[in-house]
């Protein structure tokens, strides 16, 4: 009205481009700040009981398959690679590239998805399932490591694996989203603040990760056998 | 609309009575509510919401008082009482306490007091309530089916073991309701930080808004933490592994300490926004700014960071460590000094102020003792050695319930007869409103004074028989929230006749400063303002009290 040109992007309540793109951008870093604290929860619960059953957590990390989760942190450090590179794309309106990238970055979620599930189905297997008669083998209990209290680390790492990966399937959703408004052409040089946005949640994701790799996989190699 | 602003002339005399295009008439079909992204119209449906929890609620409060008339248990059994009980409180707590202010009057009132069109995430805002409901409609699937008895805390092992019932459902409408609500905040503080008008500045916004920016810190960051917390009980209790429970070498304790990081900041969920609505009607019917502004201002922000750090004491005789104790207790003291500032800088505000007794401020006055009362007897618990004798007594329901009830509903109360001309345009009858705001006070404390007296003769909470002396007492707080019951039920009659029949009052009734008031009209229009307002003043700039002689309808 009295502004005159107002672009098509423009939401009714907000004055102009930038302070909507601010707002969204305030917006999903306090998202991320309450995601941490929700993870955080865990993480305390790991802290404390990897402070009085340590050996117990040794012994249940050292069952994990370090290569699988090696390999799965490079599947996911490469997917915020291109989930970076979608993000440059859009902003410099390269609409095809960013689709690209946007279907590898859910290509590469993917893999790491079904690399969990041979993991978990493995380990289901082999009677690792917490509160439904758990087996751990005798021989891989270390110090004073009993299998009630490996138990106690298997429900943790299902349970810090298992919501990492609900928000990995939340992303592949959303990136699939902004694939297909993209598509749509609703992403452009002028306003791409949607693919900023999810890039930072992949990202935060992404370091999630990062942090459960070495307390999961990486524990273990403190037993030498 | 244009027509009727002028931006800096005083509005009232050219204004409206009653603005014909507002936000309650622009669309009547249920999509038109349903699927709003209108702050104003989520305000209201959100009110509807919370008002049904608050009857269900009040009805459990009901079986809970009429059992405890007698020293026998021949009302209710055991298990009944334990499940009324808990019902009662998650229903007061969950689904109509934490949402009560923020999300309705907060919703109706952040941007028209800071000058926005709406809230910076409007979908997300009714996207909120469609979880705040969804959670309600899990917790009460769970209440229909028999309820559960886990009390509202949950604790393990008990909640993840023996427990009967709908827990894990009940867990995952609570689940739900958490997020709604730190969308909610969200949303806030965002908008906050991002849309308020030119010139106002963060010194000059109202206190509400200070109010309320600090009780959303508290929802995006104590919130998920009791979701997580939660949720781990819920899996523990459906999939049977261990977390919490002792048999797998798992610590109740643990889930103590995580469940109280989330709800002892929860109880200022509840009171902060209360404050906010008390330092604005204060400065309203005194004439005057408020006392100390910046000082009030800070005092929340200090509340809400200082509200993280106490949550240990809860848990002084449940296994925390002495140490621990110790630190939670000097902690939990310090708490009592940005109250105290509030409670001493509102006294100083209607010192010399020109002071008129309508039903708002009634409220107010309410909220001032019982929140003394609730306050002091707060410092009881973190005082280790009292706190062995008074633990889980009488003493604890007494304080929470003048901390919650006493402070958070009076100051809700407050603020609804004070926004309600803006929120609907009409007059209430005032008559009817004071004597429900002198109902409320009397009915309230008769209610709750009693129960300080009880507790520390030792009358354990929890307990449905109890042995004869206590009988007196119990049939005096039985008697006052009868009392109770009718104080809500007046302001119910007041708002309905009000709608019906109210007069028209032009934008301004209270002739009271702030944004909403002086530059949008009653009931506000759908974009809340002709033109963005722009902010020349300080926050409460009312012209000196003695020199003014006041008229108000
Ligand atoms: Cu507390």
């Amino acid at each position: 009205m009295s502004h005159g040109h107002k672009s098509e992007f423009l939401a009714h309540h907000f004055e102009d481009l930038e302070q909507q793109k601010e707002s969204a951008a305030l917006g999903m870093w306090l998202f991320l700040c309450t995601e941490v604290l929700f993870f955080g929860g865990l993480f305390c619960c790991y802290a404390y009981y990897k402070y009085r059953f340590f050996d117990a957590f040794i012994s249940g990390s050292h069952h994990l398959d370090i290569k699988l989760g090696l390999l799965n942190t490079a599947v996911l450090i490469t997917s915020s690679l291109t989930m970076a590179l979608a993000v440059h794309a859009a902003q410099k309106g390269a609409r095809g590239r960013t689709s690209l990238m946007l279907l590898l970055t859910i290509a590469l979620a993917g893999v790491f998805l079904v690399v969990k599930y041979f993991e978990w189905s493995t380990k289901f297997h082999h009677g690792i399932i917490p509160g439904h008669n758990f087996q751990f083998p005798a021989e891989d209990l270390y110090g004073g490591a009993t299998v009630k209290t490996v138990e106690i680390f298997y429900s943790l790492y299902y349970c810090m694996s298992g919501l990492h990966g609900i928000h990995v399937i939340l992303g592949i959703v959303v990136i699939g989203w902004l694939w297909w408004i993209n598509q749509k052409g609703r992403i452009t040089p002028e306003y791409n603040v949607p693919v900023e946005m999810v890039g930072l949640y992949w990202h935060f994701v992404d370091i999630i990760w990062i942090f459960l790799f070495p307390l999961l996989y990486l524990l273990g190699l403190h037993v030498h056998g | 609309m244009e027509t009727t602003m002028e931006t800096n002339a005083a509005m009232p005399a050219e204004s409206p009575l009653y603005n014909k295009r507002n936000y309650l008439n622009n669309g009547y079909s249920l999509r038109s509510w349903f699927l709003t992204v209108d702050h104003k119209r989520i305000a209201l449906i959100y009110l509807a919401s919370i008002t049904f929890f608050f009857i269900l609620g009040g009805f459990f409060a009901m079986l809970v008082r009429l059992e405890l008339l007698t020293p026998k248990g021949d009302f209710m059994t055991s298990d009944g009482y334990n499940r009324a009980f808990t019902m009662h409180g998650i229903m007061m707590i969950f689904f109509f306490l934490i949402p009560s202010i923020p999300a309705v009057l907060g919703n109706f009132l952040v941007p028209l007091q800071i000058g926005a069109k709406d809230l910076a995430f409007p979908k997300i805002n009714l996207l909120s309530w469609y979880m705040y409901i969804g959670g309600g409609a899990l917790a009460l699937f769970a209440m229909i089916n028999g309820g559960i008895d886990t009390t509202w805390r949950f604790y393990t092992p008990y909640s993840t073991g023996h427990a009967s019932g709908y827990v894990v459902t009940t867990i995952l409408g609570l689940f739900l309701m958490g997020f709604s609500s730190i969308f909610t905040g969200l949303n806030f503080i965002v908008t906050i930080h991002k849309m308020r008008a030119p010139g106002l500045t963060w010194f000059r916004l109202p206190l509400f808004i200070w109010a309320m920016y600090a009780t959303s810190l508290i929802q995006i960051l104590g919130t998920p933490v009791v979701a997580i917390t939660l949720s781990l009980a819920a899996v523990e209790k459906g999939l049977k592994i261990g977390i919490f429970d002792p048999a797998y070498g798992g610590d109740p304790i643990l889930f103590q300490h995580l469940f109280w990081f989330y709800s002892h900041p929860a109880v200022y969920i509840m009171i902060l926004p209360a404050m906010g609505i008390i330092s604005e009607v204060i400065s309203c019917f005194s004439r005057k700014v408020v006392f100390g502004y910046s000082f009030v201002a800070i005092s929340s922000m200090m509340i809400a960071v200082i509200g993280f750090f106490v949550w240990g004491h809860h848990m002084f005789l449940t296994g925390q460590s002495q140490f621990a104790g110790l630190i939670f207790a000097a902690l939990s003291f310090l708490v009592a000094i940005p109250s105290a500032v509030k409670t001493f800088n509102w006294t100083a505000t209607l010192y010399k102020g020109s002071i008129s007794f309508e039903a708002p401020m009634l409220y107010v006055f309410g909220f001032l003792g019982v929140f003394l009362i609730g306050g002091l007897t707060g410092l009881f618990f973190p005082a280790l050695g009292l706190d062995r004798h008074l633990h889980d007594t009488y003493f604890v329901v007494a304080h929470f319930h003048y901390i919650m009830v006493g402070g958070a509903i009076m100051g809700y109360m407050a603020g609804l007869h004070f926004w309600w001309p803006k929120m609907f345009g009409k007059k209430y009858p005032e008559g009817l409103a004071q004597a429900g705001a002198v109902a409320t006070f009397i009915g309230f404390n008769l209610t709750f004074f009693p129960q300080f007296i009880l507790g520390y003769m030792g009358m354990p909470r929890h307990y449905h028989e109890y042995v004869p002396e206590f009988q007196f007492l119990h049939i005096l707080s039985t008697a006052g929230a009868s009392v109770l019951a009718i104080g809500y039920l007046i302001p119910a009659i007041c708002f309905g006749w009000s709608l019906l029949f109210g007069e028209p009052t032009g934008p301004n009734p209270w002739n009271a400063k702030g944004l909403e008031w002086e530059k949008s009209l009653s009931p506000p229009p759908t974009e809340n303002f002709s033109e963005i307002p722009v902010v020349t003043e300080e926050a409460y700039n009312y012209p000196d009290a003695e020199a003014t002689v006041v008229t108000r309808s």
